[in-house]
């Protein structure tokens, strides 16, 4: 029996199921309650077209395998999923929903996906979405799944938008501030330049342009500071979060999600990335306080530290959404059967 | 339940003069832009403030009335089409931008502004907002959240799902939420994106967050000829391999540039099998480079003409003839019948020789306009609406070309919606418990179904009917093929 025929027949019988893909983000979100089975085995990429701009692949198929099938092609994906570690799959990069630094400027991995095949908690294996750019028949339960971290259902098949690797890319260095960085954001953002990542970090803001050769030069021109010369190698420590400031010795982790033009003096931000829409902080451990300054600042906190035991992790939600999403897990899984612990604690 | 009891109990929340019921009154609502299909609603409320919406949700919640939102109408699905039983809910007085922040490039508006408005209110600002269907001038933004429409610059630039931030809604109970946030994501389950293209079917959409790009500093497109659709939709093809994403890549066969020419004068070349716009966009030195690029392609693919428009005057002039094609098309027929399926581009000669064998087959002409960088192909039934057996023959191509769609690989609908005119087809491209669950998160909304129900997600008694009927007439084309 296929691996997902025996989930299926677990749920359906009312068995609850957990499934990792390549365990490199366990240390996300709540700590699932059951033991996991690895979709590891369910792996291959499906159908991919280059012009068609569109791939689909078997959830388990790793990251790794994925981008070097599209790179051959000279394509990508656009939302530059993080890699923590090789086994990283392609199932685990969509229910965790992260998105690196080119999410500013082509969207996030939601955004990228087109459609999915899932396991709801009746054990039913359904298709939503489809491979097409265009598609609105039915509601968008494929961007749904998306960093759900696969409560609403397992995600066995994915089908993504994929895009050309630019011609050229380039990143201007400026030495700044954080409050000038995001000033000279603003200005930027006005302007048509082909910006594909915008981030500050250690004193220095770093914009790569990506596109024609001719566009980038122009924009390097027009944006000043200096060229820097291992750019590929900084924007994937960004990207994986390797650099030293992401692994705090003794401290929490925190991704901050705010409007981009947050004032940078309402939070202590030692990197923002997307132009201001994603700052890092840190705080003692077990210090749950930057929920609350997320909050009052219009946005969400979400707890990035490896050695966090428990809760998910996750902000808080406000009552009439928290009913919503309740809701919703319901109709996708009314046993509560999938992923038990992974999210909405309260709901169970 | 008395029309004059619920006038009463919705009055007693919502302004008399907002609330309409004679015949005359009412008359002009019954129905969207797919005028095929006709219902005269019950009440007609047309709410100015959040409080006399939530009163009429509250009120028919009780009542179990039907509640169909509407915006400017102009919708190609019927999603908009009234319940006999039922309270149209037209959102049109929501017509306030509410905020525009240049800083961080957003604007708040009701939903009951106009597309292009936005757009109009931040030019001076030098920004837009990129969806742009070609119904810009006259579509409510709110129908845009509904409908999750495209426009011809969706390629580059994404659908209304991936330029909204945040939309505030009101429940069926009467209870306000907002899904999204200014942030580029939310805690908890992306409501946001299963509220998008939600047909009115989740909730009654009261304000909304778009982003605002950047105007490009040029933007040129070139036309090119084809004597061969193939050779035209495999243009479409190598520009994307070398890879170039234009702003636009647009499509027509030779019927919808005639009926074009002779309306808009355009300067398209009256003997092209296919004609296909490309729009380059960014900043000057991006634009020249592209531009180069994607002549050099389209000379190798065969083009049989080429011409960039030489200012931004002839620029417009190309886009009008191409936005006008569903008119063009009206004045050539007493009716058209819009299509919108989307299929994997590669298939496009194959789809469009089938149709043209369905043309012959039912007797009717059909011009095809396609935007052919994402598969979506929109072909024009020309029909005469007076003539049942027309009307019958009409319908049926239709409902072929979009099974088609789905044997291909393909979907049903890539922007205009399922609404009541592609219900039927539902079933055929999905399975009954992928229905099943579509009414499962209907019900975590809206549990009593008062939000326009019959629409978009058929039941499965439907689905039974359909089934019988559609084999009987022996159309089911390849049943024996796995969907997609
Ligand atoms: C000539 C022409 C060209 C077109 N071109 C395009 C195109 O290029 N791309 C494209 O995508 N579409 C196109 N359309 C289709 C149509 O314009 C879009 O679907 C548009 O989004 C509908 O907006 P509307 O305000 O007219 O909505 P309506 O027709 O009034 O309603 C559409 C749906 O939205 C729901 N709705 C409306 N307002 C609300 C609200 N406030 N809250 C909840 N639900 C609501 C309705 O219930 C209905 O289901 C075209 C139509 C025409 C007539």
């Amino acid at each position: 029996m296929s691996l997902v025929e025996t989930l299926c027949n677990r749920l359906a019988a009312k068995e609850p199921v957990s499934v990792i893909g390549g365990n490199t983000k366990a240390f996300l979100a709540g700590r699932l309650k059951d033991e996991p089975v690895s979709m590891r085995e369910h792996t291959g990429i499906i159908n991919y077209e280059p012009t068609e701009l569109v791939l689909t692949a078997k959830s388990g198929t790793t990251l790794q395998e994925i981008e070097s099938c599209l790179s051959e092609a000279r394509q990508m994906l656009p939302f530059e999923p993080p890699r923590f570690g090789d086994q990283s799959t392609l199932g685990g990069v969509m229910a965790s929903g992260l998105s690196g630094p080119r999410r500013m400027h082509l969207g996030s991995a939601r955004d990228c996906v087109l459609g999915v095949r899932l396991i709801n908690g009746l054990g039913q294996h359904l298709k939503f979405g489809g491979e097409v750019m265009k598609n609105v028949a039915g509601y968008d339960l494929s961007r749904l799944s998306v960093g759900a971290f696969g409560t609403l259902g397992i995600l066995t098949e994915i089908s993504v938008k994929v895009l050309p690797i630019p011609e050229k890319e380039q990143t201007q260095v400026l030495q700044c501030n954080q409050a000038e960085a995001l000033d000279m954001l603003i200005q930027i953002g006005r302007r048509p330049y082909p910006v594909s990542a915008a981030s500050w970090i250690g004193g220095a803001l770093y914009i790569r342009l990506s596109g024609a050769a001719s566009g980038v030069e122009s924009a390097a021109l027009a944006i000043g500071g200096d060229t820097l010369n291992d750019a590929g190698q900084f924007w994937s420590s960004l990207r994986d979060m390797t650099a030293p400031e992401f692994n705090p010795v003794g401290e929490w982790l925190w991704r901050i999600s705010v409007a981009p033009t947050t004032p940078t003096n309402t939070l202590d931000a030692f990197c923002f990335d997307w132009a201001g829409g994603q700052r890092w902080i840190t705080t003692p451990p077990n210090d749950l306080s930057p929920f609350e300054l997320a909050a009052r600042l219009g946005g969400h906190a979400t707890c990035f530290a490896r050695d966090r035991e428990s809760g998910t992790g996750m902000q808080p939600l406000e009552p009439g959404i928290l009913r919503l999403n309740q809701r919703v897990k319901e109709a996708m899984d009314p046993h509560g059967l999938i992923n038990r612990g992974r999210l909405l604690e309260e709901a169970h | 339940m008395e029309t004059g009891q619920l006038v009463a109990a919705l009055a007693a929340g919502v302004q008399s003069d907002r609330v309409l019921f004679r015949e005359q009154d009412t008359a002009p609502y019954e129905c969207d832009g797919l005028t095929m299909f006709k219902a005269k609603p019950k009440v007609v409320v047309l709410p100015e403030t959040r409080d006399e919406v939530c009163h009429v949700l509250k009120t028919c919640k009780a009542l179990g009335v039907p509640v169909v939102a509407r915006g400017a109408g102009t919708g190609l699905s019927g999603g908009a089409l009234p319940h006999a039983d039922g309270v149209l809910l037209v959102m049109a007085k929501f017509s306030r931008i509410l905020e525009i922040d240049e800083d961080a490039r957003i604007a708040r508006v009701e939903p009951g502004v106009r597309n292009l408005a936005i757009s109009e209110a931040v030019s001076h600002l030098d920004l837009y907002y990129a969806p742009d269907p070609s119904s810009q001038i006259a579509c409510s933004i709110g129908g845009n959240i509904a409908e999750n429409s495209g426009g011809v610059h969706c390629l580059k630039y994404g659908l209304t799902v991936h330029n909204v931030l945040s939309v505030t809604v009101a429940l069926d109970d009467g209870s306000i939420v907002t899904v999204g946030s200014d942030a580029l994501d939310s805690a908890g389950y992306d409501l946001l994106a299963l509220t998008i293209g939600s047909e009115g079917l989740l909730a009654v959409v009261l304000e909304v967050t778009v982003r605002l790009l950047p105007k490009p500093e040029e933007m040129r497109v070139v036309m090119a000829a084809f004597d061969d659709v193939t050779k035209a939709g495999d243009s479409v093809g190598n520009i994307i391999a070398a890879g170039i994403i234009p702003a636009g890549l647009e499509m027509m066969d030779g019927p919808a540039v005639a009926a074009v020419e002779d309306f808009v004068k355009a300067g398209y070349p009256l003997d092209a099998e296919a004609l296909l716009l490309c729009e380059v966009d960014g900043t000057k030195e991006e634009v020249a480079d592209e531009l180069a690029r994607v002549e050099a392609i389209l000379k190798e693919s065969g083009a049989t003409m080429l011409r960039v428009a030489t200012n931004e005057e002839e620029r417009l002039l190309f886009w009008k003839g191409r936005k006008s094609a569903f008119p063009a098309v009206g004045r050539i027929s007493p009716d058209y019948y819009c299509m919108d399926g989307t299929i994997p581009r590669k298939h496009l000669s194959l789809v469009l020789r089938r149709m043209r064998e369905m043309s012959e087959r039912y007797g009717l002409r059909c011009a095809n306009v396609f935007h052919a960088g994402d598969g979506n192909l929109h072909p024009l039934i020309l029909f005469d609406a007076n003539d049942p057996d027309e009307v019958k023959r009409a319908e049926d191509f239709g409902a072929e070309i979009l099974e088609l769609s789905v044997e291909v690989g393909g979907t049903i609908t890539g922007e205009h919606g399922v609404g009541i005119e592609k219900i039927n087809e539902m079933c055929v491209q999905f399975s009954s418990d992928e229905l099943t669950q579509f009414h499962t998160v209907k019900a975590a909304f809206d549990p009593t179904g008062i939000l326009n129900p019959g629409k978009a997600v058929p039941t499965l008694n439907r689905c039974a009917e359909f089934g019988k009927m559609h084999i009987h007439h022996g159309q089911m084309p390849h049943p024996e093929l796995e969907r997609f």
